[in-house]
């Protein structure tokens, strides 16, 4: 079992008054709130916060939690903790055991020390019977994904009970089918798929959000894809057909002559696929040919004394 | 690790998926009188007039799950909530728009 320090995760002093670790905990609490923040770690973090709270805000379980840290911490900090026998000697947890947050995810560390009475008194307070957590998950997939549809394994860590009543982590490994037209941000929910429920209530739903893995050639806006298309200076000069890359394979784009460095082009439908596709908008970006030999050299000279070209005229100088 | 090979589908929240107010309320396991309060606040937004044409499009089920939390985790009131949820709608907006226009970001 590792020992949790649960000042360090809150950031305070170990001397620090129960106003100020309020202060910190509600700080932390928006900081990491899974629906809140877009932290990568963020649902473990808030529920590590949420643990810590729930120690240090109990006067009682604060000093406990304390005397141990002193007792045990010398010999076996990190893992392979072990509390004292009798640590817990002439404390009485009154305080109501688990107040907020998500009890079924606090650490195997917090589960020995203060999770027998704590069940107990919430077993005595309040009628047994309640909805499972919800969980969260985003899911990184590829845009081509979004083209053909997909299976993903996604693997999630889970608390449960054992037989025993002790909290225990599983990893889940679940098979998910990420239909065609999915965009980024976009939920998926899975009925029943969260932390099961207390005594007959129902389980939570397990929520995965979309996200598009960074592509190299495509920037994607709800269902639009945006290209960068290089051209050659002749090209957006005098016109062209050319190659150009979507994620349903390679099309002839035809460029019209006199175009500019930026111009965007349309190509209707081609986006993310849906009852209303999106589009694919494509953006020119004029490529210079290098000046690194003595023909290409003599090529910009001529260019520069045959052309009457200001580009900055537009700027007045 | 358990793993089995069913492969589940889930529901995406959209706007094809439309739920009654009963629904809703079954599939968010809250009092429906909650729920009407969420509309009055106007944090969800049915089509249809009266309650028992409501129908909710799919998101609004995220949305009353993120009140029922932010209100259980941070003590956030009903109008507290609705700003939140906007502005992060709002920085969503944002961070994909500034991506395309900033590829590196």
């Amino acid at each position: 079992m590792e020992y949790k320090d649960y000042y360090e995760i809150m950031g305070v002093e170990r001397d620090t008054t129960q106003d100020e670790i309020k202060r910190a905990y509600r700080k932390l609490a928006r900081k990491y709130h899974p629906d809140v923040s877009k932290e990568a770690d963020a649902e473990q973090m808030f529920k590590q916060v949420g643990e810590a709270y729930e120690v240090l805000k109990d006067p009682e379980k604060r000093v406990a939690y304390d005397q141990l840290s002193k007792a045990g911490v010398a010999g076996a900090a990190g893992e392979g903790f072990t509390p004292p026998p009798n640590w817990d000697a002439g404390f009485e947890f009154s305080g109501g055991g688990f107040t907020e947050g998500d009890s079924a995810a606090y650490s195997d560390f917090f589960e020995s020390l203060f999770g027998q009475e704590a069940r107990q008194a919430q077993a005595g307070q309040r009628s047994y019977r309640m909805r499972g957590e919800d969980h969260h998950a985003r899911v990184l997939i590829d845009l081509e994904d979004a083209y053909k549809g997909a299976t993903r394994t996604i693997t999630l860590q889970a608390p449960e009970l054992d037989a025993r009543g002790h909290v225990t982590t599983r990893n889940r490994a679940l098979n998910v089918k990420i239909p065609k037209g999915i965009r980024a941000g976009q939920k998926i929910r899975l009925n029943g798929q969260g932390s099961p429920g207390m005594g007959d209530g129902p389980a939570g739903d397990l929520y995965l959000e979309m996200e598009f893995k960074e592509h190299p050639l495509y920037r994607v806006e709800q269902r639009d894809l945006y290209l960068d298309l290089p051209v050659a200076p002749w090209e957006a000069a005098l016109g062209a057909t050319v190659k150009t890359p979507t994620p349903s394979g390679v099309i002839d784009l035809k460029i019209p002559a006199g175009s500019a460095s930026g111009r965007k082009m349309r190509l209707k439908g081609r986006g993310i696929p849906a009852k209303e596709p999106g589009d694919i908008y494509v953006v020119l970006k004029i490529a210079l040919p290098p000046a690194d030999s003595d023909e290409a050299k003599a090529l910009y000279e001529k260019m520069q004394q045959e052309f009457p070209f200001n580009p900055r005229a537009g700027l007045g100088v | 690790m358990s793993a089995n090979n069913e492969i589940l589908k889930g529901q995406i929240l959209d706007e094809d998926v439309m739920l009654s107010l009963a629904e809703l309320s079954r599939a968010c396991t809250i009092h429906a009188d909650w729920i009407i309060d969420l509309v009055d606040e106007g944090i969800i937004e049915p089509r249809g007039r009266e309650v028992s044409e409501w129908r909710f499009p799919g998101i609004c089920l995220y949305r009353v799950r993120s009140v029922i939390r932010l209100q259980r985790d941070l003590g956030v009131n009903l109008a507290g909530a609705a700003v939140v949820l906007d502005l992060m709608d709002q920085i969503e907006q944002l961070r994909s728009h500034l991506h395309v226009l900033e590829p590196d970001w």
